[in-house]
């Protein structure tokens, strides 16, 4: 094994240029090294100025989501032997503005999540303080992958409808409206106006990207595509409205 | 100033699913040159002997039937694209359990199967 790899790495300064540049840094290779410790190493040792997010440094903060060579991935989760010899050319996340080098804009997706109100929505509206809900190990189990999500967006970024249409409500918010919408204490038809319009489930046009690129096994296809059946259900069948 | 990265013309030959998802959208003109073709054919039939020999003749061109292959190819595309679709909308549990993802597709091109076997029935009965 080599002992060093070259990282390209997108840098865009916006005070000085108009598009992003690839540069390249030799970084030690080493068995344990994520790409994020690559990242890490350029800007302790070899050039201060490189921006990008990260926290965690283990799969959960979902800030360090970039683009390597190509693929949409967590870069603390990523490892860079798994690239060797390289080089690994190391991205922003795709169908995201630039605020600057690897920093993305997320405020578009920030917006989106409280939009599907992402907690306990009830058609009576006996406080949740006063009552306890229980649940069923099944009814949990009908939800529980959805509430994994960590909004890294990974799943925006490998969505082309989200790249086409950036209103498009996208993967991860859908998701999350599902994770409420099958929870026993909420009710359902609540997000039927966000959800089942041209913006919400119906843009979706089944890829499938966004579950192949979620590394927290969330499975936001299968959320939109459960909903569309749903959201039929509820707008054409006579029976459906309630 | 941020900067909007663009989203190339050839987007969409980077992935294989990308490729599927636009002969997918693009099956769509394979549906409705099937529906003209049909409608063709019922005003063949409407105008009498004739003109339904010659919608025939015209349909036996080897033009029309490699347009109507091309048709057919995508259109099982789209039928089977669409079938593996389904395990990811119906989820059916019975007496607690979730059906497997791989039975539900199987019921659905079972179906297609049934369905497509009692048409080829009628139309050799009715030949
Ligand atoms: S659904 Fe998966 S890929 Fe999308 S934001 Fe959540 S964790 Fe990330
Ligand atoms: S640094 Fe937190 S998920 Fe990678």
């Amino acid at each position: 094994m080599p002992d060093t790899i070259t990282l390209q790495v997108a840098r865009y300064r916006p005070e000085s240029e108009s598009a992003p540049t690839l540069q390249e840094y030799e970084v030690p290779l080493r068995e344990e090294w994520a790409v994020l410790d690559g990242l890490n190493y350029v800007k302790d040792h070899l050039d201060g100025t490189l921006s990008f997010r990260w926290s965690c440094r283990m799969g959960i903060c979902g800030s360090c989501g970039m683009t390597v060579n190509g693929d949409p991935a967590l870069t603390c989760g990523t490892f860079l032997t798994d690239y060797a010899p390289g080089p690994v050319r190391v991205e922003p996340l795709a169908n995201f503005p630039v605020i600057r080098d690897l920093v993305v804009e997320i405020d578009d997706f920030l917006h989106k999540l409280p939009e599907v109100k992402p907690w306990l929505v009830r058609d009576d509206d006996g406080g949740v303080d006063d009552v306890e809900f229980l649940q069923t190990p099944e009814q949990l189990d009908a939800y529980k992958q959805y509430s994994m999500c960590i909004n890294c967006m990974l799943c925006y970024s490998a969505c082309p409808v989200y790249g086409i249409e950036p209103d498009f409500l996208g993967p991860a918010a859908i998701a999350l409206a599902q994770r409420y919408n099958l929870a026993p204490a909420t009710s359902a038809h609540q997000r039927l106006d966000v959800l089942a319009t041209d913006a919400g489930v119906w843009a979706c046009t089944y890829v499938g990207e966004c579950t192949r690129a979620c590394p927290k096994g969330v499975d936001p296809a299968g959320a939109i595509q459960r909903y569309k059946l749903t959201a039929a259900a509820r707008t054409l069948l006579p029976w459906g409205k309630r | 100033m941020t900067y909007h990265q663009p989203v190339p013309l050839l987007w969409w030959t980077r992935r294989r699913s990308y490729v599927v998802f636009v002969l997918r959208e693009l099956s769509s003109v394979a549906v409705a040159w099937f529906v003209v073709h049909f409608l063709l054919l019922v005003t063949a039939v409407h105008r009498g002997p004739g003109a339904y020999q010659e919608f025939l003749d015209w349909s036996a061109r080897p033009l029309i039937l490699v347009v109507n292959l091309v048709a057919l190819a995508f259109v099982v595309l789209h039928a089977v694209t669409w079938f593996n679709l389904a395990p990811k909308a119906l989820v059916v549990r019975v007496q607690g359990q979730q059906v497997p993802p791989r039975m539900i597709a199987a019921g659905h091109f079972g179906a297609w199967f049934v369905v497509s076997a009692i048409v080829a029935w009628v139309l050799v009965v009715m030949l």
